[in-house]
């Protein structure tokens, strides 16, 4: 039997490898790689949340709102990390620190 | 039992990819990793009767994020492919020894808390197990949640659509060429 933890124990490891995805990697493109594990980890709780909510569906229907802000964070990012680079000529984000041209 | 070992199988390819994505250095093996794992994820949403959620993670995570990552990585040019690919550097820095143990303290900090959590879950949650209330597997999940989408939802649902075409406009903008400036 699946219970509610089990959702919970796997949907912390992922998070927490999402985390150090964005705290370790010195690469811009790997960082919101990171940031889209995390935001898939907090999908897994809103879909084991939901799977007792049958009254109101919330977990289940925020799940796919969270999946529609997921796929624009990333158009929006990768478009801000091309013009980054075509900036600066990297995408090391420790390298990246001024904010005048 | 077949459905727990089944479970078990999803939840360690997701884990074990993810831990190789990390660990990897070439960003482009590492982006193909991401495929493995955000299927292994829409493996683990069926088991909580979630099969829309599945489906929609396939279509838009695997059809549209990663191809969207691929391609900019691909498409950009070879000094930013030669730039990402020295980018990881040794095991043994100083970011990568301050990130595990950040990382592992968080991580045992919400296992310990969701454990001991799991001890007294809240109200709703046993009551709704009492009464059956449950998603069962035999609920006709998309047929409800279009009805929830344009009945209870519909506010969320409006303004996650303008959300969308704000996005849509940005990244065109953002993206454009400079030159004929």
């Amino acid at each position: 039997m699946i219970t509610l933890t089990h959702f919970l124990v796997v949907s912390a490891c992922i998070f927490c490898i999402g985390l150090y995805a964005v705290l370790a990697k010195r690469n811009a493109i790997m960082i919101l790689v990171g940031i889209e594990l995390m935001i898939n980890a907090a999908i897994l709780n809103f879909v084991a949340f939901g799977k007792y909510d049958k009254l109101n569906y919330g977990g289940q229907v925020f799940a796919l709102f969270a999946i529609v802000l997921a796929a624009a964070a990333v158009a929006v990012g990768l478009a801000l990390i091309l013009n980054v680079y075509r900036h600066f000529k990297t995408i090391n984000p420790e390298h990246i620190h001024e904010l005048k041209d | 039992m077949i459905e727990s070992f089944l479970f078990y199988a999803f939840a360690g390819v997701a884990i074990l990819s993810a831990l190789l994505l990390v660990h990897i250095r070439n960003t482009a093996r590492a982006l193909f990793l991401l495929f493995v794992v955000l299927f292994a994820m829409a493996g683990l949403y069926l088991f909580a009767l979630a099969d829309f959620i599945a489906i929609t993670q396939i279509l838009i995570y695997v059809g549209g994020v990663l191809i969207l990552l691929i391609f900019a990585f691909m498409l950009s040019n070879k000094e930013l492919l030669a730039d990402l690919q020295s980018t990881s550097g040794r095991f043994i820095s100083l970011p990568n020894w301050q990130a595990l143990v950040l990382v592992i303290a968080f991580l045992s900090l919400m296992v310990y808390s969701y454990l001991s959590w799991s001890q007294q879950m809240p109200q709703w949650i046993a009551q709704s197990e009492a009464k059956g209330k449950m998603i069962l597997p035999t609920d006709n999940n998309i047929k409800v949640l279009g009805f929830k989408f344009m009945t209870q939802y519909v506010l969320p649902f409006e303004i996650i659509s303008v959300f969308l075409m704000m996005t849509l406009i940005g990244a065109a903008h953002l993206s454009r060429k400079e030159s004929n400036k």
